[in-house]
This record gives structure tokens, C-alpha cells and sequence, in this order.
């Protein structure tokens, strides 16, 4: 079985969030309270039990603090610049607005996988991770462990709660309902290869338009959760969308950590041992 | 200042609550008695043995259940031996503690009622060499997250624990042991003290910037709260520990800074998971721009 | 323009994004940044109520630089045509047009007419309005006698004079002046349109109700279709003006009106003085040349579909059955004879006008003057318990013991609980499916009005009374499923049947009463016996245009005027743009589409003497609804303010028109009245320009959004758009409360304090916007104040359509008073 996952081109994403309330729909996720938050359009916040597709809404004024490869502040009232023009976020306004649809990384090394002590969360047929919710019990471990803040856990239900990637509608054959419902296809869901090629092909096109500020965050194998299944092309540094920049698992220093306990645990012996020593 | 989403984290908080520093507290306790206990009992040191493992036992009897509020249900405890998995600090703890806590009982059971004495012995025995690993291994827990003010002191937090272990384990075996027997729980309790602040301290400068919450705010407070107690409970019991109010006070200060050195760290991770910045700036110097 | 596509057609923005991804350049121009502005490659911010300087700005850029394409608007707009010499424009009258009557505050559009063609006979439309027709087809260019023209474009008074006359002040400084758009800026834009069309290339303009609903919107999209027809973008591949429509079926509520003054396919509806009899409806309103020469046709088997065998030539097939109106009887209108007790009772089926309309409070004020309310709705409205817990019964200026209105709240069915059409922005009809049974008592629309219909007529059965028989003589015997009237067997009313059953398409159509037809564009829609609407061929496994995905209206063509799409000799313009041309060689018109025409009329066909309807057209005449044949530049009838386009400011403005003496709209619909004051009394008070508009997240006046969790939860509260600098101004903080006052009432909402809001320059001075999401009410999980409630009734003459896109008002800190 390939390998499957998502490529979300946030080039293309239009903010309608037609994938939070898909996913919602299908898989029965109840609602994340009404709070206006007053962060641009964002009122769900961030991923959560609650929350497994997120649309990030990033407002960045253009110039001053955009990074290198972005054209002049161009904002109403200043002359229009034909350099912004091929920009995929428009140019002729003072301000560029990102939106991303964020969703759980389904990492190679999957922290969360890695440290659940009951083994609730695994790995599927599809390469993807998944909580069995009907062996969770609610431990905790995995939500400090995740290094993007995906995975948490519904207080009334007291177990945790994450994007599946719609594994049941994966096992009909069906695509996840994230996928379905998205306009303009940038959530892409499908074989990670393949997925890869398109997306360094997208890459090519945007960087050759000029968006030198366009990346890929997560499509690389080498990097500290050895590439996510759910990767993304961003048109700004990742921590703008609240991502981090270059995560780590945190289980890939655990023998240190195993070894520096052992250390810990023989020295509290030898202590012991000293203490008891010289009523000899 | 470096870029976040609107100030956001970028790491859930962890959804533990007081129970598990409390419990890595009466773990590390229990641990570190054990081990006392046992050296004890090899030592033929009878009093202090009595004492170490009464300590332990007790220590792993409020365990249980701080464990058990945690996970809300009883049953639940039990999907933790579904599995046994090397990659899950916890589901080693959940095996250790399942071997450990029926030793540690038993021992001390069996010792109160002066039933069974070999079996005795043996748990005694068996408890003490599983004690240093329960003592320590709640510190890779921790340690074995994304939270940078936990992960990254992941080389210190085990020594840190330890130390505080037996500065607990010490304190309480101090006070509760009459002085003629308690010679070696004076010696664990200043030696476990002096690496709980040492540890402390190394492990703030390797920290760096990242140390901030172990420095400031609250947890920097409980910090300095712990270190108070800890070295005021140590000096206590190395000038005046054989007398028996000063030795009560002093093991209470000991387990004072034992208990609020885990509240610190734990208190501490939350402070650090809650800042963007402690996430993306060490994430940046790995990463060039 | 006027169109957030993005948030508001997120479904159909996906052709866009497509485009785009196909080297398309997207251009947004609107007063806030959007969505859409965020996946535009230029955006462009201008003042609300500004876009007919904007637009004429490139009408003018156009045509001073020669931009147009010659062929095209020389063989196929009424450039050339020669305009009666008694006509006087803007121009000359300082922002009237010849005609103006102060008194009756309107025109006698008689000097607006070709030259040569005599005294405009009236024509089908409003008798309250005074003259001209709501939507013209009827330019009196009759058959072979044409109105004079100049094919040299030279003579004074042909239509390109007069445009390149009325335009000229139009220029990028003043665009600059009005719009707050800096000149450079629209210059660009205006290059790339200009560059982006002719023979190789076109250009579409999408716009929605950014530009409808002002006291000039029918005139902005008048600008709009100018520059299309200037530019040689109309019927070509890639061309057009799209209107982005409303409720997912609101094209098919005009095709088959819910609108009081017209009948299906866009037929006048009967008027009390101006056609008191099919005989002279039939004289007013069928043109000498064009498709409505056969509006005979249409209207007869109208009449027949609906009284069947009652309806016989000898009793002009039952035309005085129709409901003829006498005046006025739009919803805004009837709104305030309600308040002034003029009507009993109301039907509020899919509407909220409590939380939707203009002046909200006039609206609840007046529902609670009704004897009898029903509203069918899915949930349970502001509408439907105005008279409980409204804002009024808050503030105590009603009381429910004291309102006589008997309320009846009946559940209705959604669409997807059965079956029907929606009919969407491109006139494609697509069948819907149920998919589940509607829950409790809640039923559809069908079988709510089958029902109503069967139950009164039981009622009236036996009555005497003349006025019955138009209730009674009803065709009124649909195929029932359980209690449920098929779906299906109204749409084959619809598509028509003539003595060989379902007719294949409109030609087929007579006039003698042997047709029957529910509406004549749709026909053909059930062509053959096979529902055409509910096709869903793969677009793999067909041409590019698509002709089996569902049906369009007329016959299943899918551009309108194709013909223009070939030069006059039948030629495509280029191959890039091929869509149909003429094949000499089978004498027949080839391509990817349905022609727009008759297929076997050559282009070089002439009509005779005494050739009717489409063959009293030329071959080379692709606007086949217009009399003439010819896209209008000018447009002698249709609309009531002006024969071309010009830029008046928004009812209330915190400017003076720098273009004109004349402020506003001439003929703009007011009502000076208790409830309804205006802003103009008292200006300097409200300094700011506010507009409202719609949110992804949720639907309209709300009912379908504001009540699911998994919607609310994303917009959860009243909120309002304000820029940094105002912010600054008048100390409004992000996530904090404002108050916003206009002269009808204040509204409190929290405050979005955002780059994407900026302030415009305009007349040397800054001006801020207000940004106001219209949807909120006090029902459902996410509530809030209406903004509605802040807006007057000023309307647009020709539709009578709100202005909520431009009015003024003030902003301060805090919650509203209480
Ligand atoms: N998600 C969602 N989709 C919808 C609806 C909904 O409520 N929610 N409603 C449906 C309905 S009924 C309709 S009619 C359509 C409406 O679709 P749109 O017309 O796209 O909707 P609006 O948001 O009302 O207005 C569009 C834009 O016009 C801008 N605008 C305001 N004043 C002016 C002006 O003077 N000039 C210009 N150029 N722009 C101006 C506003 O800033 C806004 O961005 O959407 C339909 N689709
Ligand atoms: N300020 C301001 N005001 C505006 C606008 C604006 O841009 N600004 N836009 C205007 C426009 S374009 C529009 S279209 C109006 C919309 O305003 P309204 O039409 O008054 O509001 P909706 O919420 O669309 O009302 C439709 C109702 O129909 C119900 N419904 C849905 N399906 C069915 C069905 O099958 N049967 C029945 N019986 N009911 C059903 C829904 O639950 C909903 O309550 O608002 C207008 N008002
Ligand atoms: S993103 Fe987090 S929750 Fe998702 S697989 Fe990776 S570690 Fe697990
Ligand atoms: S909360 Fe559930 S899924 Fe997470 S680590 Fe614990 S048992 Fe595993
Ligand atoms: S894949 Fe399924 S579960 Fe995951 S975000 Fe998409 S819809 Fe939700
Ligand atoms: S559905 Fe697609 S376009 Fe819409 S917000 Fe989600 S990712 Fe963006
Ligand atoms: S709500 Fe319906 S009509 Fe509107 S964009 Fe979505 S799919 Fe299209
Ligand atoms: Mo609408």
C-alpha cells in the first residue's frame, strides 16, 4: 500500500474553510466554542480535539518586515508596481493576506505514536497515525510530545482527539472529506510521491513567477520528523502560520535521554551506597 | 521579537494537572526509599530500614492513586500493559511501576507484620533495585516531549531528579528514623540535596534562553522556593540532625524543596510550551534562514 | 468589481483559481481588501458608490486612446446610430438628461430615441414610472427601415459621439478625484484590460451586488456591459459580464419570477392602464425584429399552460385571469404601505426581512401592523418572533400583548429534502435529487402551494363569482407521490407541450393557443421526454463547453450572442477565439456551441420586406433580444435614468459630485417619512462611508448559518472592519466593542481593527470606511445587532433595489446605550 497524504498549497487557498466544517461534518467533531478572537478571520484558534483542520489567516503588511525577494510596499496611495503583479497575494494593497489550512503532519517519526503508552495510536495500512479510541486512556502523553501542537485532548471525554485522515473513508476508498470539499484543490490528497512531484513542480512555476518567497515545509525526508504525510508549500517563514520552523521528534534524542536516566538512577544508587558506607 | 502567530504557542500545553508532579514527587520518593531500604537491610541498619521501606510503600500507595485521577477511570490504568513500548517513557514507567509497587508494598508489609520475612527481604531487595530507575525515569517523561524547557534540559533532568529523590527520600528517613540509625539518611539527604541544586543550576546555564521559565514568573519562583528549602533543609540536617526537632524540620524542608523542585519543572513546561518564541528561536539556529 | 468572489462563490472562484493557474490575470477592485483580493495579482481600493467613475474613467481611456475594437463595435453595437436631435446630455445639462421633468421626478425618454424613427411609442413596462420600460427590448428599429446611421462614426449625433462626448471628463485624474484611486494605479489597470482583449484575447468582468445594490446600480452595470461591447468581449469565449448570483437558485427566480412586474421569461407583467387587453399587451410589447417578435407566442402559451382548456382565442386566452398591477408593488414599497396599514397579511416563504431588508426596524415596525404573518422558513426567524423578543420589544416600542399580527411559522423542506432545479449565474438549469425525507411536518414548497391551491379551490368550488375563475379554471392536476406533487411533471409544464407532446425547444412555440408553455426560455429543457436538466456527463467525456452537464436557457446555448463571436462574413475573430462560425459549405452555422440563432440564416442574409421576430434581423446582428440587432452603447429605452451611464454620488455621501451639479441619482426611489430619515439632514455628523456585505462563513440574513455550530463557531459574533488609522481616530481597539450610529438608529459590534481596511484619498482629503458583515440578528448561536437597522430606503429606480453598499455614519468606542 502506498503511502498516503496530503499536499496543502497554500498559493490557492481562498480561506473558506470549507474543510473545517467538512471535517467537522464527517467525522462528528463538535464545535470549538463561539469566541470571536479578533486575529483576522481565524475564530477556531489553532488544531485541537476539537479542531483537526485549522485556517490559519495571516495579515503582513507588505514591505518592512517581508522577507527578502518581496516587492516594495505597494499600498493604496502608492504608485502600482507591475513587480507585484505576478504575485499570487495580490499587489496595489499596503498588505499581503496568507491563509493555510493546517492539519496534523502524520510524521514519519510521529512523537505522539512514539511516547502513547498504550498503543492507541498506530501507524495504518496508509502510513498514516491514527488514535484507536477505544484503547486511549486519556494519559496526556501525547499532546506535549507532538512538536506542532496537533494532537489534544476533549476535556469532557478526557481522551485525545486528532485528524485520522478520514481513515474510514480511506478504507472505502473515498477521499478524506477535508479534500472533497476544498474549492480550489489546495488540499491535494494522494500517494506522498506523487504529491512530492507536484508540489516541486508548483514550487518551480510560483519561484519562476517571481514568489521568491515561496517554500515547501515538511516535503523533505531529512529533516527532524523525517518528512510529514501531510505537507504544505507556504508563502512565508512557518512560524507566521504558527508552524515550527524545523522540528525535531522528540524520541530521536531518547537514548541520550535513556542513557543520562541511567546515569541518574546509578549515581542515586551510589549515593546510596556512600551514605550507608561508612557505618561499616 | 520573533514571529509567531499573534503571540500564539506553537506546542499544546500538556493537559496533566498538580497529580503528576505530585506523583513524580511520592515516585521519586518511593524510589529513592527503596533504595535506602535496601541498603539498609544490607547493612543490617533494622530502624532505618523500617523507616525507608514504610517510606517507599507509602510513597507508591499515594501513587496509585494521583495516577489514577490523572487518567479519570481505574480501568484505564490497565491499557497502559496493553503493550510494552521502549519509545514511551510512560508505558516503561506503567512496567516498572507495576513491578515496583507490589515489591515496595510488600516489603514494608511484611515487615510491619513480621509475616513471611524471606519473601520480605526479597521485595525489599527487588524494590530497591527497581527504586532508582522509578526515581528517575519520570524525568525522560518529561524530558521526552517537544516542550523546549523540558526537552532540551533532557542531559540534567534525571540528575536533577534523583538528586531531589534523595533529598526527599533522605528528609523523610531523617525525621522519622531515630538519630543513632539515621546517620545514613543525614548523608543521603545533604548529598541528594547538593545534586538537586547543582543539577539545578547546570541545568539552567545549558538551558541558555531557554531557561527563562526555571528563572522567572512562576515556576522561577517555586524554583527559588525549592533551593531555599532544599539547601537550608540540608544544612539543617548536617549541623543539627541528631536532634529530633531539628531533624523533623529539616526533612520537612527537604521534602519541601524535593516536592516544589518537581512543581518548578512541571510549572516550567507549561510556561515554555505557551511561548512561540522558546519553540521557533532554538529551531531557528538549527535551521539557517 | 463589486463581486468577492472568493467568499461569496467560493465553488465557482475554483474556474478562477483555474484561469489564473492558466496565466489569467486577476483583478479585484473593491473598498476592502478580500479574500478574493488576497488571490487577485492586482487589487485596487476604491470609495464605495464610486464605480461608475471608475468605470468611465476606462470607457473614456478607451476611446481617447483608440483602444476599441473597430470591427467589432462598428458591425455589432449601435455605435453608428444616429440619436434624435432633440436629445440633450449630462454634459450639457450639467448631470441631466434632455427629458427631465423636476415635478414628476423623471423623464419623458422620448428624446433619447433613434433619429428617425419618430416619437417612442410606449412601450411594455411601469406605468408608475414616468416612461421608458424597466428592461427594453423594444427600440423601435423596425425591419428593413433601420434608424439612421454613420458608418464613419463621424456624425455629431451618432451614438460613439455622443459616448466619447459624455466620457471625457472621465479622465485618470478625475478617477482619482472620485474614486480615491490614484491615477496611475487605474491606468494600469485600464492597460490591462485593454491589452487583454480583441481578436486574440478577451476579458470577463464578474460583478455581484457591490454593484447592484446602489441608487445607481443598474447604471454600473451599464458602464460595465460599454466597455465590454467597446472591447469586442461580449459573446465571445472568455468573455462576458458575469453576474454572480445570489441564493442558489436566484437566477431561477427571475427566469420564473418571483419579481411582481414581470411574468416567466422576462414577459411584462399585465398593467391596469397600459394593457388592459392581450391585444394591445401584444402591440406594446412584441418587437418588430428580434426574439420578442414572437413575444405573441410566449405569452399565449404562458396563458395556456396555466388555464389549459379555459383559456381560448375567443376569450384572449384568459389574459384578464392575470393579476394586473396598477403601480409600484416592490417589496420596499409594499414594506411601507404595511406600516401604514395598508395590508393585511404577508407571505415570508425563504426570506428574513427582519434581519435582511433596509431598515430593519421599519420592516418589524410594519410586520407588527398585519393581521396575519406566515413565514415557512427551516428555523425559526427573527422574522417569524419580531413580535416576542425583537429589539423593539426590548426597547419598548412594542409590546406583545399590543401587536395584532396572528403569526403561522410553517417548517419547510430544504433542497435537500427534494427534488427540483437550481438555475445558476450561466442560465444552467441542474436537477437536484432528494436525498433525504424532510423530518416532522416540514414539507416543500410544492407541496405547501399544491396543496394551498387544491384546499381554496375545494373551497371556492361551485362559486359564481367571476373573480373565482381564475382560481378555478387553473390547470391544477400535478401526479402525486404519496401527498408529494412530482417535481418533474412541473418542469415538463414548464418545458411546454404542443399537439405532439413535449416540445423540443421555444421555436416551437404558437401563438394560436395549439402550444402550451410555463416559460418560454426554459423550453426545450425537457426535450425529447429526458429530463435535460438532471445530465451529468463527466467533462472528460465531452467537448469543452460542456453541452451535457445540465441545460441552459435559450435552447441549451451556453454563450449568449455567440454570434459575435465570428466577424460579420462568419469568420472567427482568430482561432485562439473560435467558438461557432459559418460553414459555407453545409449552409449551416458550425461549432462548439448551440448558435445563438436561427443555424441555417447566412450571414449575409438580409431580411425582406415584412420579416418578422429573428429573420427580420440580419445575418450579422448577433444581439438576436434587441430590436436592432446591436449591442447598446447607448440605450434609448430600458432604463428610467439615462440613456448612458454617469457617476452620481451615493444617496448620502460625505462628498459633493465633482463630475456634475446634479448630487445624486435624479430619479432615485426615496421615501421621506416617520422611520426612514436620511443622513443628508445632518452630514457633518457622520463622516464615514459605510458598506456591508457577506462572509463565507455564513449565509445571508442568517437563517441557514448563524443557527449550525460548525458555522457559527467561525464568524461567532457582529463584527465590524475598521482600518488602523480610524482605529487611531476615533480609539477603537482590536477585539474591543464600537457603536455605529447613523440617523435611524445605532449598532454595537465588536471591532476588527485590519490593514486590509485603508483609507482612501478622495477630493484631498482622507476618508475612512466602515466595513459592516450584514448577517447577525438576535437568534440562533451567533447573534448580534442587524446592520441593517442603520440603512435608509433609498432604491434604484429601475429594480428598486436597496442602496446597502454606500451610505454614511459614525463610529465610537464602546457598547451601544441601552
Ligand atoms: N458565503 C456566502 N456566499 C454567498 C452569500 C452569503 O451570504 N454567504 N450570499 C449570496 C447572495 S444572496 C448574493 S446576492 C451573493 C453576493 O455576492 P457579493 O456581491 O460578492 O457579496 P457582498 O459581500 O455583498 O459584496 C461584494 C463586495 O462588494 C464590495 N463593495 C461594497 N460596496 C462597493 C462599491 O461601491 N463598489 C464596489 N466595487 N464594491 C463594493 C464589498 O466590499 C464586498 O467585498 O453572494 C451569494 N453567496
Ligand atoms: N445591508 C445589506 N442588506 C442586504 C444585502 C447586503 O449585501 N447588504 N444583500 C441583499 C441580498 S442580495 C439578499 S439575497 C437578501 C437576503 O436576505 P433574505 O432573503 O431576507 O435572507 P436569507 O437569510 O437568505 O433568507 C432565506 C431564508 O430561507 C430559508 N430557506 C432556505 N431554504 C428554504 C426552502 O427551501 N424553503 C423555505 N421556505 N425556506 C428556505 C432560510 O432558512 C432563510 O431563513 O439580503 C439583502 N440585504
Ligand atoms: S503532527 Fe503531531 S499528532 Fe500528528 S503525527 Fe506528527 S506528532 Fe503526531
Ligand atoms: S492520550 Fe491516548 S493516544 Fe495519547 S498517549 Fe495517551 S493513550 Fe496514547
Ligand atoms: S483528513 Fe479527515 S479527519 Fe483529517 S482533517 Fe481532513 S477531514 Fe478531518
Ligand atoms: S477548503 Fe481549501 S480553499 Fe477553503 S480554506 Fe480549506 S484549504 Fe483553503
Ligand atoms: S454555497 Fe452552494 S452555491 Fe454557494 S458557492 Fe457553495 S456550492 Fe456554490
Ligand atoms: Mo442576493
Amino acid at each position: 500500500m502506498a503511502r498516503m497524504g496530503f499536499f496543502t498549497d497554500t498559493s490557492v487557498c481562498i480561506g473558506c474553510k470549507a474543510c473545517e466544517v467538512a471535517c467537522k461534518e464527517w467525522n462528528d467533531v463538535p464545535d470549538d466554542g463561539l469566541d470571536f478572537l479578533a486575529m483576522s478571520y481565524d475564530n477556531t484558534g489553532a488544531l485541537g480535539a476539537d479542531t483537526w483542520r485549522h485556517v490559519a489567516f495571516v495579515e503582513r503588511p507588505r514591505g518592512g518586515s517581508a522577507p527578502p525577494g518581496s516587492p516594495p510596499a505597494n499600498g493604496p496611495g502608492a504608485g502600482w508596481s507591475p513587480a507585484a503583479d505576478l504575485l499570487p497575494d495580490a499587489g496595489g494593497a499596503g498588505v499581503r493576506w496568507l491563509m493555510s489550512s493546517d492539519v496534523c503532519k502524520h510524521c514519519t517519526h510521529a512523537a505522539c505514536l512514539d511516547v502513547c503508552p498504550t498503543g492507541a495510536l498506530f501507524r495504518t495500512e496508509f502510513d498514516t497515525v491514527v488514535v484507536q479510541q477505544d484503547v486511549c486512556n486519556g494519559c496526556g502523553y501525547c499532546v506535549p510530545a507532538c512538536p506542532f501542537g496537533v494532537i489534544d485532548k476533549r476535556e469532557a471525554d478526557g481522551r485525545v482527539w486528532k485528524c485520522t485522515l478520514c481513515y474510514d473513508r480511506l478504507k472505502a476508498d473515498l477521499t478524506p472529506a477535508c479534500a472533497k470539499a476544498c474549492p480550489t484543490e489546495s488540499i491535494q490528497f494522494g500517494p506522498l510521491e506523487e504529491l512530492r512531484e507536484r508540489a516541486s513542480g508548483r514550487l518551480g512555476v510560483l519561484r519562476e513567477a517571481g514568489v521568491a518567497e515561496a517554500r515547501l515545509y515538511g516535503a523533505d525526508e531529512d529533516d527532524g520528523v523525517g518528512g510529514f504525510g501531510a505537507f504544505f508549500l507556504l508563502l512565508d517563514e512557518p512560524e507566521i502560520y504558527g508552524l515550527p520552523p524545523a522540528p525535531v521528534v522528540t524520541t530521536r534524542d531518547l537514548p541520550g535521554m535513556w542513557r543520562a536516566a541511567a546515569g541518574a538512577a546509578l549515581a542515586l544508587a551510589g549515593a546510596v551506597a556512600v551514605a550507608v558506607l561508612p557505618r561499616r | 521579537m520573533t514571529d509567531s502567530y499573534y503571540g500564539r504557542p506553537i506546542l499544546k500545553a500538556p493537559v496533566w494537572k498538580w497529580y503528576i508532579p505530585a506523583y513524580f514527587f511520592t515516585g521519586g520518593l518511593a524510589g529513592a526509599s527503596s533504595a535506602l531500604g535496601l541498603a539498609a537491610q544490607l547493612t543490617g541498619n533494622r530502624r532505618l530500614r523500617r523507616t525507608a521501606l514504610g517510606a517507599a510503600a507509602a510513597g507508591v500507595a499515594v501513587s496509585g492513586p494521583l495516577l489514577v485521577i490523572d487518567l479519570g477511570r481505574p480501568g484505564r490504568f490497565l491499557n497502559m500493559l496493553r503493550v510494552a513500548k521502549p519509545t514511551s517513557p510512560m508505558s516503561v514507567g506503567s512496567w516498572l511501576l507495576a513491578a515496583f509497587a507490589p515489591a515496595a508494598i510488600g516489603a514494608a508489609a511484611s515487615d510491619v507484620t513480621g509475616r513471611a520475612p524471606r519473601l520480605g527481604r526479597a521485595a525489599a531487595a527487588g524494590a530497591g533495585v527497581l527504586g532508582p530507575a522509578v526515581a528517575t525515569y519520570t524525568a525522560v517523561l518529561v524530558a521526552d516531549t517537544a516542550i523546549p524547557a523540558w526537552h532540551e534540559a533532557h542531559q540534567q533532568l534525571p540528575f536533577l531528579f534523583a538528586g531531589s529523590s534523595m533529598a526527599g527520600a533522605g528528609g523523610v528517613a531523617l525525621a522519622s528514623t531515630p538519630a543513632a540509625a539515621a546517620g545514613p539518611a543525614r548523608r543521603l539527604a545533604v548529598i541528594g540535596a547538593a545534586l538537586e541544586v547543582g543539577a539545578s543550576r547546570v541545568m539552567d546555564r545549558r538551558l541558555g534562553e531557554l531557561a527563562g521559565p526555571y528563572e522567572e514568573g512562576r515556576a522561577g519562583r517555586l524554583a527559588k522556593a525549592a533551593e531555599a528549602c532544599s539547601l537550608s533543609g540540608a544544612l539543617l540536617a548536617a549541623v543539627a540532625g541528631r536532634r529530633r526537632p531539628t531533624a523533623i524540620a529539616a526533612g520537612t524542608l527537604l521534602c519541601a524543596g524535593s516536592l516544589l523542585t518537581r512543581f518548578s519543572v512541571f510549572r516550567a513546561g507549561f510556561e515554555s510550551a505557551a511561548d512561540p518564541a522558546a519553540t521557533v528561536g532554538p529551531q531557528r539556529l538549527r535551521r539557517p534562514r | 468589481m463589486g463581486s468577492n468572489m472568493a467568499e461569496c462563490h467560493p465553488v465557482g472562484f475554483q474556474w478562477v483559481m483555474e484561469a489564473k493557474a492558466r496565466g489569467a490575470r486577476v483583478i479585484h477592485v473593491d473598498p476592502r481588501f478580500t479574500r478574493t483580493s488576497a488571490l487577485a495579482d492586482t487589487y485596487v481600493s476604491l470609495r464605495a458608490g464610486s464605480d461608475i467613475a471608475f468605470l468611465g474613467g476606462i470607457v473614456n481611456h478607451i476611446l481617447t486612446n483608440g483602444r476599441e475594437f473597430g470591427e467589432y463595435v462598428a458591425a455589432y453595437t449601435n455605435a453608428a446610430t444616429i440619436v434624435d436631435d432633440r436629445f440633450a446630455d449630462t454634459e450639457d445639462l450639467d448631470g441631466l438628461f434632455s427629458g427631465w421633468d423636476p415635478d414628476a421626478r423623471g423623464y419623458d425618454t422620448a428624446s433619447w430615441q433613434y433619429a428617425g424613427v419618430g416619437a417612442a411609442p410606449s412601450s411594455a413596462g411601469h406605468a408608475d414610472e414616468p416612461a421608458g420600460e424597466a428592461y427594453g427590448y423594444g427600440a423601435n428599429a423596425g425591419a428593413g427601415s433601420g434608424p439612421a446611421t454613420d458608418p464613419t462614426l463621424e456624425h455629431p449625433r451618432c451614438v460613439f459621439q455622443i459616448l466619447k462626448r459624455h466620457f471625457a471628463r472621465y479622465t485618470p485624474a478625475m478617477v482619482e478625484e472620485v474614486c480615491g484611486v490614484p491615477a496611475a494605479q487605474f491606468l494600469a489597470v485600464a492597460e490591462a484590460l485593454c491589452d487583454n482583449s480583441g481578436r486574440d484575447r478577451t476579458s470577463s468582468i464578474c460583478y455581484s451586488v457591490g454593484w447592484t445594490q446602489h441608487t445607481v446600480g443598474a447604471q454600473i452595470i451599464r458602464t460595465a456591459a460599454i466597455i465590454q461591447l467597446l472591447l469586442g468581449n461580449i459573446g465571445r469565449p472568455g468573455g462576458g459580464i458575469m453576474a454572480l448570483r445570489g441564493h442558489a437558485s436566484i437566477q431561477g427566480s427571475t427566469d420564473i419570477p418571483t419579481l411582481y412586474n414581470i411574468l416567466p421569461g422576462y414577459l411584462p407583467m399585465a398593467h391596469a392602464d397600459r394593457h388592459p387587453t392581450l391585444a394591445r399587451y401584444l402591440e406594446v410589447n412584441t418587437a418588430p425584429a428580434g426574439l420578442w417578435g414572437d413575444a405573441g407566442a410566449y405569452v399565449v402559451s404562458l396563458l395556456k399552460a396555466w388555464w389549459g382548456d379555459a383559456a381560448q382565442p375567443e376569450n384572449d386566452f384568459c389574459f384578464d385571469y392575470l393579476p394586473f398591477i396598477t403601480g409600484d408593488h416592490s417589496t420596499y414599497r409594499t414594506t411601507v404601505d404595511m406600516a401604514d396599514g395598508k395590508v393585511a397579511g404577508f407571505f415570508v416563504v425563504g426570506q428574513n426581512p427582519a434581519v435582511g431588508s433596509a431598515n430593519g426596524k421599519l420592516h418589524r415596525m410594519a410586520l407588527a401592523k398585519l393581521d396575519w404573518l406566515v413565514v415557512r422558513d427551516l428555523v425559526e426567524t427573527e422574522t417569524a418572533t419580531f413580535w416576542k423578543d425583537g429589539p423593539e420589544i426590548d426597547a419598548g416600542e412594542l409590546e406583545t400583548p399590543h401587536i395584532g399580527t396572528e403569526v403561522f411559522f410553517l417548517p419547510a423542506a430544504a433542497h435537500t429534502e427534494k427534488d427540483g432545479t437550481f438555475t445558476q449565474t450561466q442560465r444552467m438549469l441542474q436537477w437536484h435529487h432528494k436525498a433525504v425525507e424532510p423530518g416532522g411536518d416540514c414539507r416543500s414548497e410544492l407541496w405547501f402551494y399544491f396543496h394551498l391551491g387544491r384546499i381554496i379551490r375545494e373551497k371556492l368550488a361551485g362559486s359564481v363569482e367571476p373573480r373565482d375563475r381564475a382560481v378555478l379554471d387553473l390547470t391544477w392536476d400535478y401526479p402525486l407521490a404519496g401527498d408529494e406533487p412530482s417535481a418533474e411533471a412541473v418542469l415538463q409544464e414548464i418545458n411546454g407541450r404542443g399537439p405532439d407532446g413535449l416540445l423540443g425547444g421555444f421555436a416551437g412555440l404558437e401563438d394560436d393557443g395549439s402550444t402550451a408553455c410555463g416559460c418560454w426560455i426554459y423550453s426545450g429543457c425537457f426535450a425529447g421526454g429526458v429530463n435535460q436538466t438532471a445530465r451529468r456527463r463527466p467533462a472528460a467525456e465531452q467537448s469543452w463547453v460542456a453541452p451535457e452537464w445540465g441545460w441552459a436557457w435559450p435552447a441549451n446555448r451556453r454563450i449568449l450572442y455567440n454570434r459575435a463571436s465570428a466577424d460579420p462574413a462568419g469568420k472567427p475573430w482568430s482561432e485562439r477565439k473560435a467558438y461557432v462560425w459559418w460553414d459555407a459549405g453545409s449552409g449551416r452555422w458550425a461549432g462548439h456551441d448551440v448558435p445563438d440563432f436561427a443555424v441555417d440564416m447566412a450571414p449575409d442574409y438580409r431580411p425582406a420586406e415584412g420579416a418578422t421576430a429573428q429573420w427580420a434581423l440580419s445575418g450579422a446582428d448577433p444581439f438576436i433580444l434587441q430590436s436592432d440587432g446591436r449591442g447598446w452603447l447607448f440605450a434609448p429605452n430600458g432604463l428610467l435614468d439615462g440613456p448612458l451611464p454617469t457617476h452620481y454620488e451615493p444617496h448620502e455621501s460625505p462628498f459633493t459630485n465633482p463630475l456634475y451639479g446634479q448630487q445624486c441619482n435624479p430619479v432615485r426611489q426615496t421615501f421621506h417619512r416617520k422611520g426612514n430619515r436620511y443622513n443628508d439632514d445632518d452630514a457633518g455628523a457622520y463622516p464615514y462611508v459605510m458598506t456591508t456585505y457577506r462572509l463565507t462563513e455564513h449565509h445571508t440574513a442568517g437563517g441557514m448559518s448563524r443557527f449550525q455550530a460548525h458555522l457559527a463557531e467561525l464568524q461567532p459574533e457582529m463584527f465590524c472592519e475598521v482600518s488602523p488609522a480610524l482605529a487611531a481616530e476615533r480609539g477603537l481597539e482590536n477585539g474591543g466593542w464600537a457603536t455605529i450610529t447613523s440617523s435611524r438608529t445605532s449598532i454595537e459590534a465588536r471591532v476588527l481593527v485590519t490593514d486590509r481596511m485603508a483609507a482612501l484619498k478622495v477630493q484631498g482629503r482622507e476618508l475612512h470606511q466602515v466595513g459592516l458583515p450584514y448577517h447577525w440578528g438576535w437568534k440562533g448561536l451567533s447573534t448580534g445587532d442587524v446592520a441593517n437597522d442603520l440603512f435608509p430606503l433609498a432604491l434604484d429606480p429601475n429594480v428598486h433595489i436597496q442602496e446597502v453598499k454606500a451610505a454614511t455614519c459614525d463610529i465610537r468606542p464602546g457598547r451601544r446605550a441601552r
